[in-house]
């Protein structure tokens, strides 16, 4: 029942910053992806809403994107962040024990006050920055510690290149500094409020948020990620990323073009027409670093493709990589103002957001999760079967969920769209409603097969955890025992 | 003089023009840069071999070509 030979992790690093991060990854990436699940089947069968306003799509769909954004996704990058520093310079993480720690904790405190806020009914109304603004400051707190203990590692590193993950690394903290800044720009309605008003207005106020709502995917959900695969494909191959060099343009492009595409989310609004423009045009440069990025990653395994027969661990990092493509080819063609005209407030968005999300960012980390974890504890994994059922549950719970919002928003886009002959519009709004309910019903179960994936995977990696301690705890009694014979 | 400057990059026509010159002359910059120079190749495809310096895990086929290389640099010495 078990996999992949692997050395014994060593106390040079400070592997027990990445343990934790890695562990609250898997619990907020299930809780999460529960909330997710719900808030789905709430939009197929409304009764789940059961009248209590804690527990509306309005309050629970901020608590699944900053569980699976910021819990999931952004504890995962926290740890395969620190662990990949540490490795690839040879240097302990710096801050010693407490700056790490303090991460760790501000971080988490965030995620647990945010939820409750939510639930509460206290949102700033910012899309993937709905947190309050005093949870605001404690996350700027917590990121310039985390930009801190990464830059002052890198600054003590004992191998003379800084490796292309790191950059990615870097890219994320400080564009991530700087969107979150400059989105939360808020004032207070009293300081004893939890209320404030954005510092910007109108369309000012529409750009600033999707600059920082496409960058987010940007340097959040795609650059660190990409800093991930960066480390964990070469090292699950067993050989060297195909080229360096690619690797170099691929950081500086992707690095350069994202900055500018966010305004593609506000075509046809009050926004001025060239930088609509501008934003779409960038989306198509867009396409050639990140298919840059995607071919470097999936070329790492030429010559070894067999591993894609045998290794789950593979399967998972190739189809990330697959998913990476597929949706940085729709999210340029949906940038493209025609196309945008269809598509735009339609659940096409949702089901693009979750072939990126769920398909790149959830595939890429579990990859990396089953690589790290038996490495963190020494050990080896559970159960390999278990991870290729995980990847056939995954992967079918990303095609449903896909496919059927493409039917849902394609369909709602046409239909709303639609006129008769007078010029009257073809169909009432709940007409579209109800077209879209089979489609929402299937994205919820799409939805569930990807939860339940999390479920099993979360199973395999507390057998994996728990057999490394039983199996130190035997070996420190014999130990003990061998040394009072 | 410098209130000119800025007047003049304040102009939509003269700054947008500008800023293509400067970030296409640097992407075209990078490109030669990582692309030219065969010592310089060399060079950055090594630093591909970072993630395996602490550890056994590339594959026996890899293992096998590094050390083929690692012989043939040892010989040209």
């Amino acid at each position: 029942m078990s996999t992949n030979a692997v050395p014994v992790a060593t106390e040079q690093y400070n592997y027990g910053i990445v343990k934790k991060f890695a562990i609250m990854a898997m619990i907020w990436g299930v809780l999460g992806m529960l909330a997710g699940v719900y808030i789905a089947s709430e939009l197929a069968w409304p009764f789940l809403n059961f009248n209590i306003a804690e527990i509306t799509f309005g309050r629970l769909r901020p608590v699944h994107t900053t569980l699976v954004i910021f819990g999931f996704g952004g504890s995962a990058l926290f740890a395969t962040s620190y662990y990949i520093v540490q490795r690839t310079c040879q240097a302990r993480l710096w801050g010693g024990r407490l700056l790490p720690e303090l991460t760790f904790w501000g971080w988490q405190l965030a995620l647990v006050l945010g939820v409750i806020t939510y639930m509460a009914g206290y949102t700033q109304g910012r899309e993937y920055a709905e947190f309050v603004w005093p949870i605001d400051l404690l996350i700027t707190v917590v990121w310039v510690i985390y930009f801190a203990v990464f830059a002052m590692t890198l600054v003590k590193r004992s191998q003379p290149h800084i490796y292309v993950a790191n950059w990615f690394f870097m890219a994320f903290i400080l564009a991530t500094a700087l969107l979150h800044i400059f989105n939360n720009l808020q004032v207070p309605v009293a300081w004893n409020s939890l209320e404030s008003y954005s510092l910007f207005a109108g369309v000012q106020d529409a750009m600033t948020q999707w600059w920082y709502g496409h960058n987010a995917v940007g340097f959040f959900l795609t650059a660190a990620f990409l800093g991930m695969m960066y480390y964990f494909v070469p090292k699950q191959a067993g050989r060297p990323i195909y080229s360096y060099r690619l690797s170099i343009v691929h950081f500086w492009a992707l690095s350069f073009l994202y900055m500018w595409v966010g305004a593609h989310h506000l075509h046809w609004t009050a926004l001025p027409d060239w930088v609509s423009t501008l934003a779409a045009t960038f989306s198509i440069l867009l396409l050639l670093p990140s298919w840059g990025g995607m071919i470097n990653g999936i070329m790492t395994l030429s010559g070894a493709w067999e591993k894609l027969r045998t290794d789950p661990i593979m399967l998972f990092l190739i189809t990330a990589l697959a998913f990476y493509g597929m949706s940085t080819f729709e999210g340029p063609m949906m940038s493209l103002k025609s196309v945008n005209a269809l598509s735009h407030y339609t659940d096409w968005t949702v089901g693009h957001v979750h072939s990126g999300a769920l398909g790149w960012v959830a595939m890429i980390t579990i990859g990396s999760f089953y690589h790290l974890i038996p490495r963190l504890w020494g050990t080896t994994l559970y159960s390999t079967k278990l991870v290729f059922v995980h990847f056939w549950l995954a992967t079918i719970g990303v095609v449903l969920y896909i496919v059927a919002l493409w039917v849902a928003g394609i369909g709602q886009g046409l239909m709303l769209r639609a006129f008769d002959q007078y010029g009257n519009l073809a169909y009432t709004f709940i007409e579209t409603v109800t077209f879209m309910h089979i489609p929402y019903v299937v994205r919820a179960i799409g939805g569930a097969f990807f939860l339940s994936g999390m479920l099993l995977m979360s199973y395999n990696l507390y057998m994996t955890i728990s057999g490394a301690r039983q199996s130190a705890s035997t070996e420190g009694r014999d130990a003990v025992a061998a040394a009072a014979r | 003089m410098i209130g000119d400057i800025f007047a003049w990059l304040g102009d939509m026509e003269n700054s947008k023009p500008l800023a293509l010159i400067l970030f296409f002359s640097a992407f075209v910059g990078i490109i030669l840069y990582v692309y030219t120079g065969k010592r310089r190749k060399q060079r950055l495809e090594s630093y591909k071999d970072i993630p395996f310096m602490e550890d056994d895990e590339l594959d026996p086929t890899r293992q096998k070509k590094q050390q083929v290389k690692k012989d043939e640099s040892t010989n040209g010495k």
